[in-house]
């Protein structure tokens, strides 16, 4: 179930460094969030650039949802510089989320790379089992809702490549020693840049554990119908361009081949 | 008030419908809009085999547009009946099946398995696709090659029959006329305009492909002129499109001689647009009087 609707911003404050913290009330859409799904969202300002841009749902709270994003471009950009009381277009929720963990299941390790850690959380939150979630970024100021996700009683282990914070170096590094330290039945749940979603599927075949991928691709539509945000994705008989928004964000590692 | 166009023999409850390629199968709109309001849905291109479709990325934004080479990804006809069909054929609005082909042959091929389909409104000839290797745009940019497929096509069916024009031709007056006398019930004007964008970091192109083609609004001027053109060349009708956003764009192709409109990228950004024109389409009737849309229909004054 998708809705579109207008929404209102109610906050749009800056989180650390380039970061940001958007929250809208959407009470058609904020409902229905399942974690790993995402928003569509048209900021008006950009007038030319006419395309929408796809933003991970962060939190859900009664009627309103957030998202975390990093001003890059001339999307965000022109996003941060939006006020409270205004009004943008949204479509939501999207896309194939993560599958919540089972009571007794695997324990969830979740592996975040900087802004991809707003698209875990609610996986966290509604998880009936605390796991552990590895994050990692370049510097401290990439490390994001720590303290959310410790609130949530989830233990928290930083990764950072200059050592600002945590162990320095990349996230997979934790993650291998946890894997080596405890073995049982674990699953993996990531979101974050290709490189270390590609890293961290590696890991998962070696480990033998299953895991859930939140693939960051470029999006037009969001809706399923343009095409653009296809992936290869292993099938019986071979393999088939799937689509990100739609069959996806959230793929099996096992299935994402890697190239064609 | 009648909001009622025909194109050939199909009958549109309003001048407005989608462009192919831009509305997946309808499907995937079904959530955010009512289908039945549109004067017909139009679908992704298929042919007789599944297609992967070209490597990534295959869209980039532009200024005002959109550059795209997705390449006909497409289940093929087998997949487009047993996927797409069962829900198609339950809309009370008629379905207009965009088709292509790599031989000539094969285009009378599809039209023949589609006119076996209970239930199609019309097909639409892809003859000026700018992103595949064969087929496309070949056929759409020689008149004798066009003229060649459309008649393959007439063959094979008695279903409507719309031929979708390739902009990038000298004049598209004897691409009109060849289509039309080769049995062609209408044509849409126009497919997009092959283009390109750097990255100038990487020194690479933005697409894949290299090349695209162009949508949106940054190419509604050229679209306008190629339609009020073939116009003046044809006797059957046009659905106009390129870069309709609202009702007044959508007013201005009829002005120029199109008998219907499509709404093309604008789907990919404000799924509400085509109903947006229907709304607004109707008011401005009212507001100047009119009591049939037909009465706006290459009504351009030319002379001072």
């Amino acid at each position: 179930m998708m809705v579109e609707q207008t929404v209102r911003i109610i906050s749009n404050e800056r989180d650390t460094d380039f970061y940001f913290r958007l929250v809208v009330r959407a009470p058609g859409i904020a409902p229905l969030v399942q974690p790993g799904q995402f928003a569509h969202l048209r900021i008006p300002s950009l007038e030319q650039a006419l395309l929408r841009r796809p933003f991970s749902i962060f939190q859900t709270q009664g009627d309103t949802f957030s998202v975390l994003y990093k001003s890059v471009g001339k999307g965000t950009t022109a996003l941060s510089r939006m006020r409270a009381a205004e009004e943008l277009s949204a479509i939501g929720p999207l896309g194939r989320g993560f599958t919540v963990p089972q009571p007794g299941g695997e324990t969830p390790l979740l592996v975040a790379g900087g802004y991809g850690m707003a698209a875990l959380y609610l996986l966290a939150a509604r998880s009936p089992q605390k796991g552990v979630v590895f994050v990692g970024g370049r510097r401290r100021v990439d490390i994001l809702c720590e303290a959310e996700f410790r609130a949530l009683g989830w233990e928290v282990r930083v990764a950072t490549e200059d050592g600002s914070e945590g162990e320095k170096g990349l996230v997979t590094e934790p993650l291998i020693a946890e894997l080596k330290r405890t073995p049982g039945k674990r699953k993996l749940f990531a979101c974050g840049p290709t490189p270390m979603l590609k890293a961290v599927a590696a890991i998962a075949e070696d480990f033998d554990a299953p895991a859930e991928l939140s693939m960051d691709e470029e999006m037009c539509c969001g809706l399923g119908a343009c095409l653009t945000c296809v992936l290869p994705i292993k099938t019986h008989a071979g393999w088939e361009y799937q689509r990100t928004c739609t069959e996806g964000p959230v793929f099996d590692s096992r299935q994402v081949l890697w190239a064609v | 008030m009648n909001l009622s166009v025909g194109i050939g023999k199909l009958r549109m409850q309003n001048p407005v419908t989608v462009a192919s390629g831009t509305f997946g199968y309808g499907v995937e709109y079904s959530q955010l809009l009512d289908l039945n309001q549109l004067g017909a849905v139009v679908v992704k291109g298929i042919r007789l085999d599944p297609v992967l479709g070209n490597p990534k990325p295959r869209t980039v934004e532009v200024t005002s547009g959109l550059l795209n080479a997705i390449g006909l990804q497409g289940p093929g006809i087998d997949g487009f009946i047993k996927k797409y069909w069962p829900f198609l054929r339950e809309l009370r609005v008629p379905t207009i099946i965009n088709i292509w082909g790599t031989t000539i042959q094969e285009y009378g091929e599809v039209a023949r398995r589609l006119d076996a389909l209970e239930g199609v409104g019309a097909l639409e000839l892809n003859v000026s696709c700018p992103n595949i290797k064969e087929g496309g745009a070949q056929f759409g940019t020689d008149v004798a090659l066009l003229s060649q497929v459309v008649a393959a096509c007439r063959q094979a069916t008695t279903l409507p029959l719309i031929t979708k024009m390739s902009p990038n031709v000298p004049s598209i007056k004897p691409f009109a006329r060849a289509a039309e006398e080769a049995g062609s019930d209408a044509l849409s004007i126009a497919n997009s305009f092959p283009a390109m964008a750097i990255d100038i970091e990487t020194r690479r192109p933005k697409l894949a492909n290299v090349t695209g083609g162009l949508t949106g609004p940054c190419i509604k001027p050229i679209a306008l002129k190629l339609v009020w053109e073939a116009a003046a060349a044809v006797k059957i009708p046009i659905i106009g499109m390129g870069g309709i956003q609202n009702a007044a764009d959508a007013i201005e192709f009829m002005m120029a001689g199109a008998t219907a409109v499509a709404v093309g990228t604008a789907n990919f950004y404000e799924p509400q647009t085509a109903l947006q024109v229907i709304a607004g389409i109707g008011e401005f009737m009212k507001r100047h009087g009119l009591k049939d849309v037909q009465e706006l229909v290459g009504t351009l004054q030319v002379r001072p």
